[in-house]
């Protein structure tokens, strides 16, 4: 039996179930992250694994144990939390939150031992906090505080830490910070994470296992790299109008809709910023002859209307000019983005030398064509109505 | 010890200086409280009197009825001080620093400043239940003694807690559950008003200086009551420093780790309306001194770890109360104010300096 196990777990509120059928199996020390859009039930199931809710059936282990037979005593000495809830703690310094950790260890009247007090500075030298021991808690920032709350869980001792979008209100450099210290957590002293990420790019980056969290039960568990294929974030989130490549960890905005008016001569990552130049300008446009592993490639196919690709590692061919240049003739501005023509690309050369010859204008770089854009807008508004 | 922080260490010796501070100022109280009023009796004649009572065995003065007349049959000084000033003055005392810790205790439960035994309408209740029991039951026997009154009070007080506890399970926004104490708490002083309607002039006299509330009249049969309740929750109070210092996180996190929220709200509420039921039920619902004093603590602390807090809101209550309950009887003598004028007078300013100062601290 796995370290950390729930079969058939229904979770949800008063009684109504919200999600069923929860199977998950990790070993000890890996870090899960549950994915999924917002209101699907991700701190639902978090909190029926803490036991803040009630389960509605099925069973939670840990080491072949029921964590529902346990006392909360018991519990609070293998996992910990760190909540969404913001607390707001009067005059209570960091040391002092940190240290409520220590709960489930001291005695009746929660006098720190010398032992708890060790704990305490070793929590917090793990989070890289030690300098705000002393420090009123009111007065940190969010990515300050974000680590104290982790300080305080692993104040706990715990074998297993539950975290409720612990990246919310973080910038990305706390994030990174905060996600560091729970994989050398989990690395080092082998602590289970069970976490909810908004961030797919980290969550993929981080996790051992993931779970996407749809509709009336999980739509997916399994290692980042087994169930995120191809469009599957896209189809989690049901993003229909933009894109979210896995591979980069980057969002596309929609594509502009309509004929392509711009024809983009690009390739080797020399496109990319024009693609999305023209994006912003809600402006059709296509591309070509791009090579079908190429980085532009891939974000043209999201954001252009037609991509005329080729083989990579072979000149491209004749009927990769023919197309391009069809689609070509038919656009009104063509943007050369400065991709080098050599020998495999020579085609790329007789395109913009195909433009020249039918009169269409051709920018060097997507700069020159949106200050032309402007220039004729600009000059449109000040025309006179006649 | 060494492994303490500078911070833990300086937040425990400001706390022997507090409580040093409040002694002493609880001490020359008791001592201005005792020596003055209409008969002025200097000090040093006053601690030979004390004296002499020690001597004559007045150590259980408390526990029997005839070493009272033994003392006090000495001198007319002697009767005022052991009959009138001292159970007065012992019994300000007591509860004032009972009304504190209430406060402490319902701020922690609404996890709002502004919550206290005033505010929530546990006193508006109490009222309610003993204005029916002055006005009703004493047709029926013939005096009103402390122990029903207490019971009155005591009933009166949990009917409103448990009216808000009902709430509670439903309404899961402690503000909102604030306002909802509060307004239970005016349906009780309209059916206050509605039982005045059938009154008799005497008994609409005696609800009337009961519920200016005042520590005048009280006996040492007041004083054994009220400091066994008081002294009994408190100490219990204190021992759930652990799970408040816990619960200061939020319920989630008091939750995850190990307290058992449900019992540990229960006995909050039921030792905040022992507390304040006592006190209403002794000296009359006396306003503010249940929220100002434990913020006043708490800045005096500059901590909020309950063990502290506790004995030191205790302490710093009873101060505020003896000063206060002089200031009623002395500030227009022979007119005596109701304790709750003073106390509103000072209490209420302090509540409005710390909401300002929260305000900006939040932004």
């Amino acid at each position: 039996m796995a370290y950390f196990q729930t079969e058939k777990l229904a979770v949800g509120y008063r009684g109504n179930v919200l999600i069923h059928d929860i199977d998950i199996q990790i070993e000890k020390g890996k870090i899960l992250t549950l994915i999924g859009p917002n209101g699907a039930g991700k701190s639902t199931i978090l909190r029926s694994i803490t036991r803040h809710l009630a389960k509605l059936g099925g069973a939670v282990y840990i080491e072949s144990q029921d964590i529902h037979r346990w006392t909360p005593k018991q519990l609070a000495r293998r996992l910990a939390v760190v909540l969404t809830e913001r607390i707001r703690p009067e005059l209570m310094t960091c040391g002092e939150v940190v240290a409520t950790g220590r709960y489930p260890y001291t005695n009746a009247l929660g006098r720190l031992t010398e032992k708890d007090r060790a704990v305490v500075r070793e929590s917090l030298r793990r989070v890289h906090a030690l300098e705000l021991e002393d420090q009123d808690f009111s007065t940190l920032s969010d990515g300050q505080r974000q680590r104290i709350m982790l300080a305080r869980a692993i104040c706990q001792e715990p074998e297993i830490i539950v975290l409720d979008e612990p990246t919310a209100y973080l910038d990305i450099r706390h994030k990174i910070e905060l996600l560091d210290i729970l994989r050398e957590m989990a690395h080092e002293k082998g602590i289970t994470v069970i976490m909810s990420l908004h961030e797919i790019d980290l969550a993929t980056k981080i996790s051992d296992y993931l779970i996407c969290v749809k509709g009336d039960t999980i739509a997916a568990f399994g290692p980042p790299e087994d169930i995120l294929a191809g469009d599957a974030i896209d189809k989690l989130y049901d993003i229909e109008h933009g894109s979210y490549d896995l591979l980069f960890g980057s969002v596309e905005l929609g594509r502009p809709v309509g004929e392509p008016e711009v024809f983009v001569v690009a390739g080797a990552g020399f496109g990319a910023d024009c693609f999305r130049a023209l994006q912003k300008r809600q402006t059709p446009f296509a591309a070509g002859v791009l090579f079908d592993n190429d980085v532009d490639c891939r974000i043209a196919r999201e954001l252009s209307t037609r991509v005329i690709s080729a083989p990579a590692f072979e000149p491209m061919g004749e009927e990769a000019y023919r197309d391009a240049a069809a689609a070509l003739v038919k656009c009104r501005t063509v943007i050369d983005a400065g991709t080098p023509v050599g020998t495999l690309n020579a085609v790329n050369g007789r395109l913009l030398a195909l433009a020249k010859e039918k009169n269409i204008p051709v920018y060097g770089g997507w700069r020159a064509w949106a200050e032309k854009l402007e220039e004729q807008r600009h000059g449109t508004r000040c025309q006179p109505d006649v | 010890m060494q492994s303490q922080t500078n911070e833990t260490r300086r937040s425990i010796s400001r706390f022997f200086l507090a409580v040093v501070l409040l002694l002493a100022l609880l001490a020359w109280g008791l001592v201005l409280n005792v020596n003055t009023g209409s008969v002025d009796i200097p000090a040093g004649q006053v601690f030979s009197l004390v004296w002499d009572a020690v001597r004559a065995g007045a150590h259980d003065l408390v526990t029997r009825e005839d070493t009272l007349s033994l003392v006090t049959g000495a001198s007319t000084e002697s009767k005022i001080i052991f009959s009138i000033r001292m159970p007065r003055m012992l019994l300000a005392a007591i509860l004032g620093g009972a009304l504190s810790v209430a406060g402490f205790l319902l701020q922690t439960f609404f996890r709002n400043p502004i919550a206290g035994p005033f505010v929530l309408g546990i006193s508006s209740g109490a009222k309610m239940v003993v204005s029916f029991v002055m006005i009703f039951a004493l047709r029926y026997v013939s005096r009103v003694t402390s122990a029903m009154m207490i019971l009155a009070a005591f009933a009166g007080s949990l009917l409103i807690v448990g009216v808000v506890l009902l709430f509670s399970q439903r309404v899961h926004n402690m503000s909102m559950l604030l306002v909802i104490g509060i307004m239970v708490g005016y349906i009780c002083s309209a059916v206050t008003d509605f039982f005045i309607t059938f009154a008799k002039e005497q008994d609409i006299a005696n609800l009337t200086s009961w519920s200016m509330g005042s520590f005048s009249g009280a006996n040492w049969d007041n004083v054994r009551w009220a400091a066994g309740i008081c002294l009994v929750s408190m100490a219990a109070a204190w021992l759930l420093s652990k799970p408040i210092g816990a619960y200061a996180l939020g319920e989630g996190y008091a939750q995850s780790l190990g307290v058992n929220i449900k019992l540990f709200r229960a006995m909050l509420i039921l030792l905040s309306s022992l507390l304040s039921a006592c006190v209403t039920a002794f000296a009359g619902p006396i306003s503010f001194v249940g929220i100002a004093v434990p913020h006043i603590t708490r800045s005096l602390l500059k901590t909020s770890r309950p063990a502290l807090v506790i004995p030191a809101a205790y302490l710093c209550g009873a101060v505020f109360c003896i000063f206060c309950d002089l200031i009623a009887r002395t500030a227009f003598a022979p007119a005596e104010l109701a304790i709750g004028t003073v106390t509103s007078a000072f209490g209420a300013p302090v509540v409005i300096y710390m909401m300002l100062r929260r305000r900006r601290e939040q932004q």
